[in-house]
């Protein structure tokens, strides 16, 4: 069995990823989620609170502000968080591994 | 699931919180001693999908939507402790970019998205390995029971630390929240066995809990680990 090299994988693996964010995030669902149903029925939705650090948060909702088109914003949201996430999981394997190596 | 902040009592949002820094705490460990160069890029890699899947809500019943949560998937593919970090590093940014889940809730919903679900899996897998022959199909099925097993174990966990704070009620929320995740488990079944699918159809091998010892999964206490 011939397996495809591990960059490869990877790279598709995480096109894969960029993808499902730019292209079907936009189409997604905006109906309240699980928690939030419940947290309505129920009478405790009104608790929420938004933290005083998320008032200044860059990317508020998932959507990059500046950007009229609230389909574009959410897919622009998707492709920086995606990248991030990629980037901060790997900065910390990697700095966890100096540290024990040093 | 993202719990905002103000639902949950300064007491359960500390407690929690302990839990969810000795768990990633201890994935830091496993990060640090990981001998294998390609969990790095992999680590990312899930981080990513897992920060993509979670966008996508789908409609469940009675005008309520749910996503992908990603622990199961992520214990699949790294192991439970190096999933607890990726689960750290998905939702802390989430909260702290995104303005999505609070930031006195981080720890809690780490546990209850992350933590609680990637142990579940891991111990689930360790579990059935000895029990049942080892085949795809089997393995396929494992994962999806553990997917939805992930999704209402954090549902009960969100429950409880709702009505220890205070906030509601067991007997009301608990049900509540059963019923609605019920569904949305499927979902992350669903997704959780394509994508392990996928990698066993082209590397096999990048599956950490494939063939995986009872050193590796071995449930470890992070307060005796020591020096």
């Amino acid at each position: 069995m011939t397996r495809i090299r591990t960059r490869v994988f990877l790279a598709f693996a995480l096109a894969a990823a960029v993808s499902l964010a730019v292209f079907a995030s936009p189409y997604a669902s905006s109906s309240p989620d699980g928690l939030e149903k419940v947290a309505g029925t129920k009478g405790f939705l009104a608790d929420g609170r938004v933290h005083t650090i998320q008032e200044r948060s860059p990317v508020p909702d998932y959507a990059l502000p500046g950007i009229h088109d609230p389909r574009l914003a959410t897919a622009l949201a998707g492709l920086l968080g995606t990248l991030l996430v990629a980037l901060v999981g790997i900065g910390v394997f990697k700095l966890v591994r100096r540290g024990t190596a040093a | 699931m993202h719990i905002p902040d103000g639902f949950l009592s300064p007491e359960v949002a500390g407690a929690t919180a302990v839990a969810t820094v000795a768990a990633v705490g201890y994935g830091l460990k496993t990060a640090s001693g990981t001998l294998d160069e390609r969990r790095v890029p992999l680590l990312g890699v899930t981080g990513a999908f897992v920060f993509a899947a979670q966008m996508l809500n789908f409609p469940v019943a009675g005008g309520t939507s749910g996503h992908f949560l990603g622990a199961a998937l992520a214990a699949i593919l790294l192991g439970p402790w190096l999933a607890c970090l990726t689960m750290g590093v998905v939702i802390s940014l989430q909260a702290f970019v995104f303005a999505d889940g609070g930031i006195t809730a981080l720890g809690a919903n780490i546990l209850n998205m992350g933590v609680i679900g990637a142990l579940l899996v891991g111990g689930l897998m360790l579990a059935t390995r000895r029990a049942l022959p080892k085949s795809r199909t089997m393995l396929l099925g494992i994962v999806g029971v553990g997917a939805w097993l992930a999704v209402m174990a954090g549902a009960t966990a969100t429950s409880v630390e709702l009505a220890l704070s205070g906030t509601v009620p067991l007997g009301t929320v608990l049900p509540a929240m059963l019923g609605v995740h019920a569904l949305i488990g499927a979902g992350e079944a669903v997704v959780t066995v394509a994508a392990v699918a996928a990698v066993l159809a082209a590397r096999p091998d990048l599956i950490a809990l494939r063939d995986l010892t009872d050193a590796e999964l071995k449930l470890p206490a992070p307060a005796l680990e020591g020096a």
